[in-house]
């Protein structure tokens, strides 16, 4: 496999094709924050919190890190002032709906986001897709998916499946990156109320 | 529906999971509605899980998880529609049916719609009733057309 080098933050980095800049940033010691990703899944790209600038010369294109595949040559900066106004505000678009998440404050105190910036609509999902994707991708039982669509879409588990396998596992509450009982909560509610 | 019938149009289409939205597109013509039992059965032919076909089956307005009525009338909202009075053509439909939009009748003789635009703006307000359209509506036209539709 051919190597690769590129630039991170002014750091020359080696990589190989298949890495994306977000491995490519981790193998030299550069933390990107991020909710949606997790090694063992496949990239998603949903949360857009790793965002970073490739510099082009005369412009900067955004890209996100956990998605976007190393290049040669490329010239990447994973801290701008444009890069930090935008995770701030993904940041306080994510605390309307997960106010209380320990996960978003952290991030929130280092990229000054106002959690009451916007009006809350406490759903607690910011759709990240940890939990559907490990169910389907890890435990490949696909007890749990979304549905529906934009401002209604929302995670949904499978009553028939989640009473034989989602007692002994629950590998999925301890994923979200906004509150570990979510999960729980919509698992309890398909078992007790189950959507027809 | 029965097993047979959802397994010919699984069969129809070479039953590769890809096929699933033509698969369900077909049913939801031929049965209005897609009802757990018949997803459960394209889930296990196709090999989808039921997870993908519920999130499939919820995000396109064109699925029904519930049964649809015999007729479905689309009131057109667009903008010329609206300026031309669909508001009281859509409040004549729910009066005479009891229904609201999204909703169906307990007869299943109706489901009604709203839309945003049928593209035919010129014959403003627009009721389109199982694919044909009545255009120029007044609500007495609208109640007319409607009793048209057993």
């Amino acid at each position: 496999m051919s190597e690769i080098t590129l630039t991170i933050d002014g750091k020359k980095v080696t990589a190989t094709e298949d890495m994306t800049l977000l491995d490519a940033a981790k193998s030299v010691g550069i933390d990107i924050p991020t909710l949606c990703h997790h090694e063992k899944l496949e990239p998603f790209g949903s949360c857009r919190l790793c965002t970073v600038e490739l510099d082009k010369g005369s412009w900067n294109q955004l890209v996100v890190a956990c998605v976007y595949t190393v290049e040669e040559g490329l010239k990447v900066n994973t801290r701008s002032e444009k890069i930090d106004r935008l995770r701030k505000t993904i940041l306080e678009l994510y605390l309307a709906h997960a106010p209380d998440s320990q996960g978003l404050a952290r991030l929130a105190e280092e990229y000054g986001a106002d959690k009451d910036r916007f009006d809350k609509a406490a759903s607690f999902c910011i759709h990240c897709g940890l939990c559907v994707r490990y169910c389907a991708e890890v435990k490949k039982k696909n007890a749990v998916g979304f549905i529906d669509r934009g401002t209604r879409k929302e995670i949904s588990f499978i009553p028939e499946i989640a009473s034989k396998e989602c007692w002994n596992c629950k590998e999925c509450f301890p994923l979200c990156p906004t509150e570990a009982l979510q999960a729980a909560y919509v698992l309890v509610e398909a078992l007790r109320f189950p959507r027809s | 529906m029965t097993n047979e019938r959802i397994d010919e149009i699984v069969d129809k289409y070479g039953g590769d999971p890809s096929t699933l939205i033509q698969v369900l597109i077909d049913i939801q013509v031929e049965n209005r509605w897609l009802s757990k039992e018949a997803l459960e059965r394209v889930s296990e032919r196709l090999k989808v899980p039921m997870t993908r076909i519920q999130h499939i089956a919820t995000f396109y307005k064109a699925f029904s998880l519930v049964p649809k009525g015999r007729h479905e009338v689309n009131v057109c909202m667009g903008t010329a529609c609206h300026v031309r009075g669909a508001t009281r053509v859509l409040d004549t439909l729910e009066g005479l049916t009891g229904i609201k939009p999204g909703e169906t009748d307990a007869d299943l003789r109706y489901s009604l719609e709203t839309v945003n635009c049928l593209g035919c703006c010129a014959l403003g307000p627009v009721v389109e009733i199982d694919g044909k359209m009545h255009g120029k509506l007044t609500p007495a036209q609208t109640a007319e057309v409607l009793k048209t539709y057993e």
